[in-house]
């Protein structure tokens, strides 16, 4: 066991205690139940009283060897062999071979006269009997409040109620005492003046329709113990209690990661994937495909050799293997091999604790590597949303104490993907992967981004999500001014993009074209311009020669004209000169 | 059965020799409630049921045992085992009108 009463880091001084054997119980209650002294289990009709008497007789007997006595008031031996036998004890077989003495006191109102004084010295003869017959350590009377349906004499029956809790205490049995919960006062009859040492008080109360047990350990008399209200539940192997506040946030974590199973979202995540042991939550609106990347993470796993445990509280095994099997997952063969287990019911079929109690007992059984929860949201509505958070957050924390990486999807009504609760819930998770959707164009189209991923660097990009007969696959959302495009007007963009990259070659290649064509032009009219010019320097040439040759012409016919007239140029000249000087003088 | 015998005083050969009743009284050691029951047990039985009466007291003390079997919580208790039904008395019988309602005897004519 956890706890027995010699505690090795309690005080010396500390109360004995006596190993109650009751999942949870004996964590609350530091180690038990006062040892050598009675307790008081008070609760309403239907919360559990006898089967936590029962219990704590019943493992006594077969743990930790202690005989007990059942002193019964309101039911026959035959009638609680029958309730106990189905929590799987074997009380016939124990009385057989005296553990147990199962003592069925009947009373009878009104059957009884009453003549003077009396005690109730039959019932300590009774029991002294019973206890010596088997020298039991623990003694049980359920609903001892009988007596008072039975007994007139309340002065009488009082009297001798406290003369026998007395009487047990010197007698050194650790004593469970039960009583029907009272209006005003803990117990109908106040016997919670006579059990002073410890007072167990058991509920059973109904939310939304869904009715849940807890128990609160009101006093216990010079022992430290937790106050708070548990819930409890009664399983197939017994009563547990699950305290959510004594699990402490100490266990360990590993660095080790592990693939998603879609290449893509490996990357987003640092390349890696998700770190071993961690809580994913996957939260999309309906239709996007949560369950998708969930099954898609239990192939992985499951292919890797790991086991994979998927809970799913919407569709059955066999729908969500024919309906992933259209998408190219094949689980079947993986859940042939018991590496992918499914485990599927309804979440109104019974409450919270119930579900978390099945669940615990199949991860238990399964010891699996990686838990799916489909949808975590489903199942949180069957109790409200403290219970739901507390389930959740007991879940995870059982989870990760046994390494188990945990993945749950969530479903978020209506458009918005982040609802408070799941802002609430998130707070527990260690990676945050959401799914949207995104309408436009007549189209709806998924997109998947991290919203957190602790301890890891990842994409902060909007991946767009597609599902085919392939599988998933994420491919770059169209990010752009306009903002996210997806689907169709991904293309279209994309299309757009290419036209306008080829209208602006074929626009240069046009301008190219113009500035050859210029450049003909222009060069065409440099080789006019030369033609032109080469022509006119032809005729140049051509008048130059024609006036040399004249000049020459002219020269010759001058000194032969001169020749002819006999006349000195010289002279002619000079008079020239002459005539006119005189004239401007 | 080691349990210590009254016989009934009287003769029981007066009528209805069939209509014999047996009463149990259940004691614990000999403390004076016990003794006082079986003295008024023994004045109710023979005004009323002269001749006609067994009464067998058991002390606890030396059979714890025997507890069990009528169902005894309280000491004393008388037990009527016949005539039927079964009828059960608590206290030292000091109430003689509750001792006859509880026996249901009705008073000799």
């Amino acid at each position: 066991m956890k706890n027995n009463g010699s505690n090795s880091n309690s005080p010396a001084t500390l109360l004995p205690k006596c190993p109650t054997g009751i999942q949870g119980l004996d964590e609350i209650t530091g180690g038990g139940l006062p040892r050598g002294r009675p307790t008081l289990v008070c609760g309403g009709a239907g919360c559990g009283k006898t089967l936590l008497a029962a219990e704590f007789l019943v493992r006594g007997a077969v743990q930790f060897g202690e005989p007990g006595v059942l002193m019964a008031f309101e039911e026959t031996e035959v009638e609680l062999k029958a309730n106990v036998a189905s929590l799987g004890f074997d009380l016939t077989g124990l009385v057989r071979r005296k553990k147990i003495v199962v003592d069925y006191v009947h009373i009878e109102p009104g059957d009884v006269q009453e003549s003077g004084e009396y005690d109730l010295e039959g019932l300590f003869v009774r029991l002294n009997h019973a206890i010596d017959s088997i020298g039991a350590k623990r003694v049980v009377l359920d609903t001892l409040e009988a007596l008072f349906s039975g007994l007139r004499n309340e002065g009488i029956l009082r009297a001798e109620l406290r003369r026998l809790f007395r009487w047990l205490k010197d007698k050194g049995v650790t004593a469970v005492i039960t009583a029907e919960r009272g209006r005003e006062q803990l117990t109908r009859h106040g016997l919670e003046e006579y059990v002073s040492d410890c007072v167990i008080l058991l509920d059973h109360r109904v939310n939304d329709q869904i009715a849940t047990r807890h128990l609160r350990v009101v006093k216990y008399r010079g022992a430290l113990h937790g106050t708070n209200e548990f819930p409890f539940l009664i399983g197939e192997k017994g009563l547990s209690v699950l305290p959510i506040t004594s699990l402490a946030l100490n266990h360990k974590v590993s660095g080790e990661r592990i693939a998603t199973g879609i290449p893509r979202l490996d990357a987003m995540l640092g390349g890696q994937g998700f770190f071993r042991g961690s809580s994913i939550l996957l939260t999309g609106t309906p239709g996007t495909g949560k369950t998708i990347v969930a099954a898609n993470f239990a192939q992985a796993a499951a292919r890797r050799g790991e086991r994979v445990l998927f809970f799913s509280f919407e569709e059955s095994p066999n729908q969500i293997i024919r309906n992933m099997h259209s998408i190219g997952l094949r689980l079947e063969p993986l859940v042939k091999r018991d590496l992918l287990r499914f485990h599927s019911a309804r979440p109104s079929l019974y409450g919270l604790e119930m579900h978390l109690a099945t669940m615990f007992k199949e991860i238990a059984e399964f010891r699996p590597h990686v838990v799916i929860m489909d949808p975590i949201t489903s199942l949180m509505e069957a109790g409200t949303s403290s219970e739901g958070k507390g389930m959740v957050t007991r879940l995870i924390d059982y989870l990760k104490a046994g390494h188990v990486t945990s993945l749950f999807t969530s479903l978020t009504q209506g458009g918005h993907a982040l609802q408070q609760s799941e802002a609430a819930m998130s707070s527990l998770m260690d990676s945050w992967l959401l799914l949207q959707d995104f309408e436009g164009n007549g189209e709806r189209n998924r997109v998947l981004y991290v919203l957190k991923a602790r301890g890891m660097a990842h994409s902060n990009q909007v991946r767009e999500f597609l599902i085919s007969s392939r599988g998933i696959d994420l491919v770059d959302a169209y990010i752009g001014p306009s903002g996210v495009l997806t689907g169709s007007a991904r293309a279209a963009q994309g299309a757009l993009e290419k036209a306008a990259v080829l209208s602006n070659q074929q626009e240069a290649a046009r301008l190219k074209r113009e500035v050859e064509r210029k450049r003909a032009a222009i060069e065409r009219q440099i080789s006019g311009l030369r033609s032109d010019y080469e022509s006119e320097s032809a005729e140049l040439r051509r008048i130059a020669e024609q006036v040399g040759t004249s000049t020459l012409m002219l020269t010759t016919e001058q000194a032969e004209s001169g020749r002819l007239r006999q006349a000195d140029a010289k002279v002619a000249v000079g008079s020239r000169d002459r005539a006119r000087n005189g004239r401007v003088n | 059965m080691k349990t210590k015998t009254l016989k009934p005083r009287a003769s029981a050969t007066r009528r209805k020799p069939a209509q014999l009743w047996q009463l149990r009284l259940y004691v614990m050691d000999e403390t004076p409630k016990s003794v006082t029951a079986l003295a008024n047990l023994r004045k109710i039985c023979e005004s009323h049921l002269k001749g006609r009466y067994r009464i067998t007291v058991i002390d606890l003390l030396k059979h714890p045992q025997l507890a069990k079997g009528d169902q005894i919580l309280a000491i004393p208790t008388v037990v009527r085992r016949l005539p039927h039904p079964v009828r059960t008395i608590i206290g030292n019988l000091s109430d003689t009108h509750r001792l006859i309602v509880g026996l249901d005897l009705r008073p000799l004519e």
